[in-house]
């Protein structure tokens, strides 16, 4: 079972570490993990996708809520959250490649941001699942190395 | 005033009375600082041993016990200690000092990351960065380490930051730290929900753990089980929650524990586990504990409750204050009739020994041990087969029984004792530990001897490390592999008189009961040493 987390935690040294280092000592599985400076720059939001059984889900909520520098803890299942992810692709292309990967890029709404003689960097921003899409579309042209943010969520707008 | 004064000045605002330590060029100002403050010093003779006296002063006293250390080799050495206080949630503070800070991350002479070393193991660590920092910082480690679920706090202060100056110390009288706010108060709700079931109930059973303890909440639940007759049983940690001789008392469960207490475990249709984790060795099937029966768990940490069971009612809150909700709830309820059942359960299911007449008889001396104790003695078990037979044999009146429970630390008692008795001078305290133990703290005999505090150490000997060489008696067919220590162990009769310590020797029970005696007739530091049958199983 996937799960996000969107956990707000002081913006000091060693959190990350603290944080990170809690889901490597209790097996828990870390999909993504993206951390941000929040509005409030003594704030930080993390947002770490995980997946495991109901009981795994609930103890990571728990265990997070324990470590002193989280603030708080809110967490979603994907299909209640808007996330996306970026992802910077640098291709190889020739004569023969070129229109396709425009093509591609025209079909999943990604940019190219960058270009030389023989390179082009693609720039796409989506949900995680098209994301993958693109990362298999550009992977049969030539994938020189790719750069991603991992998930980023946040709860869907609810009016109270 | 500079860094290291206002640090001791912070133990005295929070009115520490002893730091356990070993100095080292890091710690030094802290050290140059202590000695024109009233606050007692101990010098262990290594620094794992200071943790543990910390550990040992906190559990009788119910404060914050301090140990001090330099960095590297000093605050790994701390390391096993931490972990040991934060397995049984001891409320202690380190301090480690730390390389200067401009040096620190370039690997110098005795750097060691130390607060990311202990990570997984404490409840919160701190590395000090500025010095005006400092009385902020230990209101909230001293805070932190007491409240909630208690456990230990380092503070890591680098060496320039001690030499620096401080303007204007000013110690905070509050604590606000906006991410820590511990649930001490039960839910009402919850509260109302268990007390309906409690009604209903025709077998319910309390399972307390060492959080009972910790919330100084023992006469508390005394009253509460002896008002609405309800049997107890308790986990290792929660040892001396209820007197041995209560008739409402059923023992120690688990796979070391009384065969009755379990069995009244799964008999009961109502349990209400209290300050207890559900860990392997007091609850080895935990789906046992909640099919077809009721489950209160009360736990001041929720990530507890739901770990390893998922309870019916959940219960976050401080032992103590819930009980007294309880107390204040009007109900009734009758099951005279379960009581009478675990009573013969009490009298049927003794395990019945046959131990070796030429040998002391463990299990037999133990108990007539702890018959001679003064009523409110602290027994420091240490960790092996001695630690099993202290759980099962010692008979508790209104002392305390001291154990390394959750980590099943191996030396833990000798330095354990030493600070459960500077913690309270007037009780008698006995450390009992196998010869294996012994010999992991028998360096802190010199402590004893230099700073004057008066300990009884009981080492059984069966010149085994008794423990695995059981477990290899079961599960590996007697091919025992590195448990024999025979040769090599010390003399321990020259040991006591190199130290200047007394000596007495028991072989067998003939005389057993005029050694203790003798033993116990002072309160002066005295090494007794028991010859068990090496083959002794528990």
């Amino acid at each position: 079972m996937k799960r996000i987390y969107s956990v707000l935690v002081e913006n000091r040294a060693g959190v990350l570490c603290k944080v990170s280092g809690l889901f490597s000592r209790r097996c828990y599985n870390i999909d993504s993990l993206a951390v941000g400076e929040t509005e409030n720059p003594d704030v930080s939001c993390m947002t770490i996708v995980s997946s495991g059984n109901q009981r795994t889900i609930e103890q990571i909520e728990k265990q997070l809520n324990k470590k002193i520098d989280v603030i708080k803890v809110k967490t979603f299942e994907e299909k209640d959250s808007i996330s996306r992810e970026l992802m910077l692709i640098k291709v190889k292309y020739n004569r023969n490649t070129r229109r396709d990967i425009m093509e591609i890029c025209d079909i999943m709404k990604a940019d190219i941001v960058d270009m030389s003689n023989t390179m082009m960097i693609v720039q796409i921003c989506d949900m995680p699942e098209r994301i993958k899409v693109m990362l298999d579309m550009l992977k049969s042209i030539s994938i020189v190395e790719v750069a991603r943010t991992g998930t980023l969520a946040l709860p869907k707008c609810v009016d109270n | 005033m500079i860094g290291a004064d206002a640090m001791v000045k912070c133990l005295e605002n929070e009115g520490v009375t002893t730091v356990y330590g070993y100095p080292g060029v890091a710690i030094c100002p802290f050290y140059n600082s202590i000695i024109s403050s009233g606050i007692k010093t101990v010098l262990v003779r290594t620094e794992q041993n200071a943790a543990h006296a910390a550990s040992g002063e906190a559990r009788v006293t119910g404060k914050v016990g301090v140990c001090a250390v330099t960095s590297g080799p000093g605050a790994t050495n701390l390391i096993t200690g931490i972990a040991t206080a934060f397995a049984d949630s001891i409320p202690m503070v380190c301090i480690s000092g730390q390389v200067k800070s401009e040096l620190i991350g370039s690997d110098v002479f005795q750097e060691a990351d130390i607060t990311g070393a202990v990570e997984s193991f404490i409840k919160y660590s701190y590395l000090v960065k500025n010095a005006d920092d400092i009385p902020r910082i230990f209101k909230e480690a001293f805070y932190i380490a007491n409240s909630g679920r208690k456990g230990p706090v380092l503070i890591d202060v680098p060496q320039d930051i001690q030499e620096a100056a401080v303007r204007n110390f000013k110690y905070p009288e509050e604590v606000n730290i906006r991410t820590y706010k511990p649930t001490i108060k039960g839910h009402a709700v919850q509260i109302k929900k268990v007390i309906k079931e409690l009604e209903k109930a025709k077998r319910p059973i309390i399972c307390a753990g060492g959080g009972v303890h910790l919330s100084n909440a023992v006469p508390e639940l005394r009253e509460f089980a002896h008002k609405y007759r309800i049997p107890v049983v308790n986990t290792m940690m929660g040892i001396g929650v209820m007197r041995t001789d209560d008739p409402m008392y059923f023992g120690m469960v688990g796979n070391n524990g009384k065969a009755y207490a379990n069995r009244a475990m799964n008999e009961a249709d109502l349990i209400i586990m209290v300050g207890a984790r559900v860990a392997d060795r007091a609850i080895s099937q935990p789906d046992l504990i909640f099919t077809n029966k009721i489950l209160v768990h009360i736990d001041v940490d929720p990530a507890e409750i739901g770990k390893n069971v998922g309870p019916t009612i959940p219960l976050v809150g401080d032992a103590k204050h819930i009980f007294d909700d309880f107390a204040n709830q009007e109900f009734e309820c009758e099951h005279e009739e379960w009581i009478k059942t675990l009573e013969e359960y009490r009298k049927d299911m003794v395990k019945v020994r046959k131990p070796n007449p030429d040998y002391v008889d463990p299990a037999g001396f133990i108990t007539m041990l702890s018959k001679e104790m003064k009523d409110n003695a602290v027994y420091v078990a240490d960790v092996g087969q001695n630690q099993i037979w202290s759980c099962n044999y010692h008979i508790v009146k209104d002392g305390r029984f001291l154990t390394s429970g959750g980590m099943g630390t191996m030396g833990y008692s000798i330095p354990a004792a030493m600070g459960a008795k500077r913690g309270d001078m007037s009780r008698q305290v006995v450390a009992v530990c196998g010869d294996g133990s012994f010999q992991m703290s028998m360096m802190e005999l010199a402590t004893i001897m230099q700073h004057n505090i008066p300990v009884k150490i009981i080492v059984i000997r069966n010149n085994y490390l008794g423990m695995v060489r059981q477990f290899q008696h079961f599960n590996y067919k007697d091919n025992y592999s590195v448990v024999d220590i025979k040769d090599g162990s010390p003399n321990l009769e020259k040991l006591s008189a190199a130290y200047g310590i007394p000596y007495i020797r028991v072989e067998n029970m003939s005389h057993a009961l005029e050694k203790i005696k003798e033993f116990l007739k002072d309160d002066t530091t005295t090494l007794m040493e028991c010859i068990v049958d090496p083959m002794d199983l528990v």
